[in-house]
């Protein structure tokens, strides 16, 4: 699957929630985006990623 | 022919000049705005042409008041920026910085959010003065922004936001902006906006901490209503702190994607 970009090696299937583990990304911090649709938080666990997925990550950083 | 001075329309004949005007308004006035631009030429008036005179060190009436505080804006810019309102999440480094940058534009409206008062910390990149301390964020903000342009709207509301009051909150705004310092609020606010709030603009924040280049703090479109600033990267944290320069980068780069998103001009 793509990656914010960059072609990245994951298991077919994979939850959104257990990529954001992998990637060790707090998933309170972060907005997810699957092919162009912004995945709610409550749909982490649940929403399965195909071997062809667009995701993009933006994970936030404090300060402001 | 017609012309406008101080934004009021006003009939002239052909081929009148700049100091013609002068002379006939105002003698003393000693700066001449001509279509945003103070000059020292003496050009022939054409339609349309936009007129401030000013005396220096003269106090203006209030109907005077608004040409003249936005008389060095591009023409036309002002009844767009007028007719739009901005709300902003949280007070801090970026929120008080990109408000004052939005009410000295001329925003018609802002709704100010914020739970906190001014503490001495804050005072190293936030637009507070010593005078501030103590007072709620969202009052001490209303008083700035009245002192600098007080033909801009201001509402206040006084609340820690959550996922529980956000989209209320923010329902009647045309931009939100997101100011939080704490990356936790700054997902949670994106996430909603941008899943329950598909029709309003975001403008969002993230990585401005520390000493680093300001060019590292980009304004970049990540979605088809949401704009993101910062270097993505640098978070405040021990050892890393927040200094006005970087913040304010960060928070002028917000208000200027606010601006050119009114004025259509966001691109990709």
């Amino acid at each position: 699957m793509i990656i914010n970009g960059t072609e990245k090696d994951f298991p077919e299937g994979i939850t959104v929630a257990k990529l954001l583990e992998e990637l060790s990304l707090d998933p309170n911090k972060v907005v997810v985006e699957v092919d162009q649709q912004i995945v709610p938080k409550d749909e982490y666990r649940q929403k399965k990623l195909s071997s062809t997925a667009a995701v993009e990550l933006i994970s936030f950083v404090g300060g402001g | 022919m017609q012309i406008y001075v101080n934004e009021k329309a006003l009939t002239i004949k052909e081929g009148q000049t700049l100091h013609d005007l002068k002379e006939e308004i105002k003698k003393d006035a000693d700066v001449l705005v001509y279509n945003g631009f103070i000059t020292k030429e003496n050009p022939i008036l054409q339609e349309n042409d936009r007129v401030v005179l000013i005396k220096k060190g003269e106090m203006p009436s209030m109907e005077e008041m608004e040409a003249m505080l936005l008389s060095r804006h591009t023409p036309g810019v002002h009844e767009k920026v007028k007719n739009f309102s901005v709300g902003i999440a949280g007070l801090g480094g970026l929120g008080s910085n990109a408000a004052m940058s939005l009410a000295r534009i001329g925003i018609g409206k802002l709704l100010l959010v914020d739970f906190d008062v001014v503490e001495p910390s804050n005072l190293n990149r936030q637009q507070y003065f010593i005078r501030h301390i103590g007072m709620k964020k969202t009052e001490a903000l209303k008083d700035l922004i009245q002192e600098c342009n007080p033909f801009v709207e201001v509402e206040t509301i006084d609340t820690f936001l959550d996922e529980s009051n956000m989209a209320e909150i923010f329902k009647d705004v045309d931009i939100i902006m997101e100011a939080f310092d704490n990356a936790v609020s700054k997902a949670l606010l994106t996430n909603t906006v941008l899943t329950k709030m598909k029709d309003k603009k975001l403008v969002a924040a993230s990585g401005m901490a520390g000493f680093f280049s300001g060019n590292s703090i980009t304004a970049r479109k990540a979605g088809k209503n949401f704009f993101l600033i910062g270097d993505g990267v640098n978070e405040a944290r021990p050892g890393q702190g927040l200094m006005a320069p970087r913040v304010s980068i960060a928070a002028n780069q917000q208000a200027n994607t606010v601006l050119r998103i009114i004025l259509e001009e966001e691109g990709e």
